[in-house]
């Protein structure tokens, strides 16, 4: 079985967690200050990509928290996790 | 409802609980009401004396700002009075429940062996030593899961569920006869 290691517990099950989207996405400071188009790309435009994936996750059955996770698309591979608030360790873009 | 008996289980003796919601400063506050500093490290349980001689009050590690009072029914109100005396300064939340949950204990020759038929964790003594604790999967019931001995666990979970993991922890220990 994949482990995925919680900032919070160490090494778990990845039965115990629940992927939540792609991590980073900010929300306009402004919003009425923003355009119908930067609020639709806010809303509903997210990255597909082939490598490494900025993601978030939450350890639903173990501590409960959110994390994020830099996860390789094509091989499954965690490369590393992170908590909240602390910047993408590899430097990509973080949109 | 299946015989605990069949399954290795005894029912935990009548219990209050109460999760706690907080930062660091409520968990300080909670502390010195419990009767010893609250826990901090993942999957650390803390015990200190109850108001009822030769009984016990824990105090479980769940998330960064989770910890479970579990004690028995007698020191409820003497524990709930001081949690919440101490308190009620503090953000924080916490909430009774009691009712919610059902109380299991586990006993028998190997009993993490039943466990991780269902359940993926690593309960080698060296990886889940005696007074840990956690929140996991029992296949697809949610449990809390406290060693409480080598061979003795405490499990924890949703009265709802507790029919499902009594009834699977029994088939699980036919095989183990077999
Ligand atoms: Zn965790």
């Amino acid at each position: 079985m994949l482990l995925i290691h919680c900032p919070y517990c160490g090494q778990r099950p990845e039965l115990e967690f629940r992927h939540g989207g792609q991590a980073h996405v900010a929300r306009p400071a402004d919003p009425s200050a923003t355009s119908i188009d930067e609020w639709a790309d806010y809303l509903y435009l997210r990255e597909n990509p082939k490598g490494l994936h900025a993601e978030r996750w939450r350890h639903v059955h173990g501590c409960g928290r959110f994390f994020n996770a830099l996860r390789d698309t094509t091989t499954d591979v965690f490369v590393s996790t992170y908590r909240c608030g602390e910047p993408r360790p590899d430097g990509g873009s973080a949109r | 409802m299946i015989n605990l008996a069949s399954a290795g289980l005894v029912a935990a003796p009548e219990s209050r609980r109460w999760v706690l919601r907080g930062h660091a400063v409520a968990m300080a506050a909670a502390g010195a009401a419990f009767g010893s500093p609250l826990p901090t490290r993942a999957g650390e349980v803390a015990q200190a004396a109850s108001s009822i001689a030769d009984t016990a009050r824990a105090a479980l590690w769940l998330g960064p700002d989770e910890v479970w009072f579990i004690t028995p029914v007698e020191d409820g109100a003497a524990l709930e009075g001081a949690l919440r005396t101490a308190l009620a300064a503090v953000p924080h939340a916490l909430v009774d429940i009691s009712h919610r949950q059902v109380g299991l204990l586990l006993q028998g020759t190997d009993p993490a062996w039943l466990l991780n038929a269902v359940c993926p964790l690593d309960l080698s003594l060296a990886a889940f030593p005696v007074n840990c604790c956690t929140r996991t999967l029992f296949n697809k019931a949610e449990i809390v899961l406290w060693r409480t001995g080598p061979a003795a666990f405490r499990l924890e979970t949703g009265r709802s569920f507790s029919g499902y993991v009594v009834g699977l922890l029994a088939e699980i220990a036919r095989e183990q006869a077999a």
